[in-house]
């Protein structure tokens, strides 16, 4: 095992409501070296604000604490928001639910992704295209010359995605974190995309961190599950062992996903009232 | 007893061909699914078949009466449609009661207030959420309130509309089983469009596998249960739904 | 169980109960925006002055005196009076009643007319919607004190007259801004499921769509007060309007216009009054677009 590239201890993300401030994430911790870590949880569990908080995209009202928020022996904690930006994009990146919202409707795909690359390093303009041209490449784009002249609407939703995984990992970051990156795709291309950010997560020795609600797919995709409830961690496993979770509410989880081959009359339900306070 | 019955149906989106030649029946009593990636014309069926997408050519039949273009009342009270999104399809401004009790009202049905609670403790809410406003209910709790409207006037025919894609999967469990209770107790005929297959595994009894716009495949629940699909299209659905059922049981 | 308690129950026992709570739960975060409560107070004391004028204002807003014309502002004569010894304050106390009925009435004309020629003109969209367009479009266009003036000026001048005029030419935007909204609700699942419900197109309209536009159309009415009321004060500034000895605000500027120089309260009372009250109006505007705006509506 390497050494760790995220350190995380006791990370609290608070948001004030009208009855007190809640705690959305509630004390997590995990440590992320060159290895795919997923996160699960249901809609509410923290996931999503986790990977947030790391990146330090938690805006006010919200508050976030931590014992420890380390990325490579830098604690994130204590740098000013310029040197907060040198690291987010460059050195950890994230690739959100949507492709559609998350790229720029006016602006051709490749000077989109030229810009992201640019912010972070400095190149003459015949290598950033080079660069860009060798990234749509490598996520699978046949002809990076006519993307890179595209507007986002002109392409489709698992092209889409394909180019934001390009934008965020052109400047070779160490960490790439994926919130829900195939939830607003269809099957067909889920797979395709989730092949392609395993393989450049190899290949460049990166580590991953996966958001999602589907155990399954975590499984499938990461090294390690982290499953959480109401802003908590539940229980790590490995994603080999997804099957023989302990906890009742991974067991629960799992249970309720239909199968293909289904002959149960009914799905099992979570009894909610043993872990969550709503 | 056919159901539905839809022949040679082209459905149009102003100059595109959204769906082409479809030929579907759907028996009565039956749990019917149409699976596809989007884009394949599922959904247009169904808003096509309630009136929604009233530019469309050939037969729809609804037991036995050819279906006008448009929405009607007399057919409203045969059958009523299930959205996706539990968020989009209630009004932000209504109660629960309003929602529930406005299919009552315009049909003057009596004995509104009676049916509200009836139809609250079949979906299994709670009548402490009947003055709620959607904002104070979770997705699932939502779904519930949507499915009670659909069921307000007594339809024998359900469609469904993605029901569960937008809930969580402990969320989509419940949802899943109440339809299921529902179907049972009521006799409905269900026809739903989903893009998960293991969903139509529980849920249904037959299924069409679309693409851009034509049916590809018709077939039963068994022959999904194990993959022997005839075309290449549908194998490959199966194909990419099923690796993760066989982590699943080692 | 107290009031309060009643009203913030999450769970409400009535429809009364649940309409009372997010009526109490809109005021209670109005009344926290600072702004906001000052365009209410401002609001309110003008609706007090105008119910209670003839108790406030200490004397008549007609009886002239004219040996104490033009007198400055004193501890008998607040805002001093004017050129035939009218009380200032008196009539501006009474110039209340007459800027809170043209606000009033313009607003019960022109909101209405606009909300439902946009609601119809969105929903059903193609020809319906190219007509009442355009002849939106034809309203917009032309200037809204030119056409005000050229309605009272066939009319013939008089309050009433005013009244209709500014509400002739204060509905388009109304019209244009439901319109807006309708488009985004026109396809929305809630509307397609009370159609499918065998609602008519009148009940879709009347009963799902217009509540919906309405917030943002006070919003807008509250703040287009302030132009509706300096619209009126013009009207009676250029003799078209309220007509002597009405007390009306626009009027008794135009009257004071003349001793602007050497008595400068009689025309620079009336004029307070008008900038507070366009304040007030836009104070609140502004108060409720923040409470009311659907967009903020869920966090709270």
């Amino acid at each position: 095992m390497s050494a760790p590239l995220l350190e995380v201890e006791n990370l609290t993300v608070t948001f004030p409501t009208p009855s007190g401030p809640v705690n959305v994430v509630d004390g997590v911790s995990l440590t992320l070296g060159t290895e795919r870590l997923g996160i699960v949880g249901e809609s509410g569990s923290g996931k999503s604000m986790t990977g947030r908080a790391i990146l330090g995209l938690i805006r006010p009202p919200g508050r976030v604490t931590a014992d420890k928020l380390a990325f490579e022996g830098t604690e994130l904690q204590s740098l000013s928001a310029r040197q907060m930006r040198k690291i987010r994009g460059a050195r950890i990146s994230m690739v959100m639910q949507d492709p559609k919202f998350s790229l720029n409707p006016v602006m051709t795909v490749g000077r989109q992704i030229a810009e992201a690359l640019r912010t972070h390093e400095n190149l003459p303009r015949r290598d950033v295209k080079a660069r860009v041209a060798e990234m749509l490449h490598s996520v699978r784009i046949t002809d990076p010359e006519r993307v890179m002249g595209l507007y986002p609407h002109e392409v489709s939703g698992g092209m889409g995605q394909r180019i934001m995984i390009a934008m965020m990992l052109i400047p070779r970051p160490r960490i790439l974190i994926a919130d829900e990156p195939t939830s607003a795709l269809d099957v067909s291309v889920q797979g395709q995309v989730l092949d392609l950010i395993d393989d450049l997560v190899r290949d460049n020795g990166m580590g991953l961190l996966l958001v999602s609600h589907d155990l399954h797919l975590v499984g499938r995709y990461c090294d390690r599950v982290m499953v959480m409830n109401a802003g908590r961690v539940v229980e790590t496993l490995d994603a080999r062992n997804l099957h023989a979770a302990q906890h009742p509410y991974t067991k629960g989880l799992l249970a309720a996903v239909p199968r293909m081959n289904e002959t149960r009359e009914v799905l099992p339900t979570l009894d909610r009232s043993q872990w969550a306070a709503t | 007893m056919t159901a539905i019955h839809l022949q040679d149906l082209d459905i149009y989106y102003g100059e595109s061909r959204a769906v082409q030649g479809v030929n579907l029946d759907v028996a009565s009593g039956e749990s019917f699914a149409l699976v596809g990636e989007s884009g394949s014309g599922k959904s247009t069926i169904l808003k096509a078949i309630m009136g929604l997408a009233p530019d469309w050519t050939g037969t729809i039949e609804v037991d036995g009466a050819a279906r006008s273009h448009g929405t009607d009342r007399a057919f409203s009270a045969h059958c009523q449609m299930v959205f996706q999104d539990p968020y989009g399809s209630l009004h932000p401004r209504k109660t629960i009661d309003a929602a529930l009790a406005e299919p009552l009202l315009i049909h003057g049905k009596p004995n509104r207030d009676k049916r509200v609670v009836e139809l609250l403790a079949e979906v299994g809410l709670d009548a402490r959420f009947r003055f709620r406003f959607p904002h104070q209910l979770s997705g699932g709790q939502r779904q519930r309130v949507a499915i009670a409207r659909a069921l307000a006037l007594e339809p024998k025919l359900l469609l469904l509309d993605e029901p569960t894609s937008a809930l969580d999967v402990s969320i989509q469990a419940e949802i899943l089983n109440l339809l299921k209770r529902l179907r049972r107790e009521r006799g409905l005929t269900y026809l739903m469009v989903t893009h998960n297959l293991p969903v139509v595994s529980f849920m249904c009894d037959r299924l069409a596998v679309m693409r851009h716009g034509k049916i590809v495949e018709t077939a039963d629940v068994a022959t999904l249960r194990s993959g022997q699909f005839d075309s290449a299209y549908a194998r490959d659905l199966y194909r990419l739904s099923e690796p993760d059922q066989t982590e699943q049981t080692p | 169980m107290t009031l309060t308690t009643w009203l913030t129950d999450d769970a409400p026992a009535s429809r009364l109960q649940a309409n009372l709570g997010r009526a109490y739960d809109v005021t209670r975060r109005l009344l926290r925006n600072p702004l906001a409560a000052l365009g209410v107070a401002i609001l309110t004391v003008l609706i007090v002055c105008a119910a209670f004028a003839p108790w406030i204002a200490p004397y008549s807003p007609i009886g002239q005196d004219l040996g104490a014309r033009l007198m400055p502002p004193s501890a008998t004569n607040w805002m001093g009076t004017d050129e035939l010894g009218r009380d200032i304050f008196s009539r501006v106390v009474h110039g209340a009643r007459l800027t809170l009925l043209i606000v009033g009435m313009v607003a019960v004309i022109s909101a209405p007319l606009g909300l439902i020629l946009g609601a119809v003109s969105g929903y059903f969209g193609g020809w319906t919607d190219r007509v009442l367009m355009g002849i939106t479009d034809v309203f917009l266009s032309m200037p809204k004190l030119i056409l005000a003036l050229a309605f009272v000026a066939a009319l013939g001048p008089g309050i009433e007259n005013a009244i209709i005029a500014i509400a002739i030419t204060a509905w388009p935007p109304y019209a244009r801004l439901a319109r807006a909204e309708t488009l985004t609700f026109r396809n929305s699942e809630f509307v397609q499921a009370v159609r499918l419900a065998g609602a008519s197109h009148m009940r879709v309209i009347g009963l799902h769509i217009l509540p919906l536009c309405t917030s943002s159309t006070i919003i807008r009415v509250t703040l287009d007060m302030a132009g509706i009321i300096l619209t009126a004060a013009g009207l009676g500034f250029l003799g078209l309007g309220a007509q002597p000895p009405l007390p009306e605000w626009g009027a008794m500027i135009s009257r004071g216009r003349s001793f602007i120089l050497d008595q400068w309260w009689v025309a620079t009372m009336p004029g307070f009054a008008i900038i507070l009250v366009s304040l007030g109006f836009c104070f609140l505007g502004d108060g409720l677009r923040d409470v009311l705006d659907p967009k903020s509506g869920d966090k709270s």
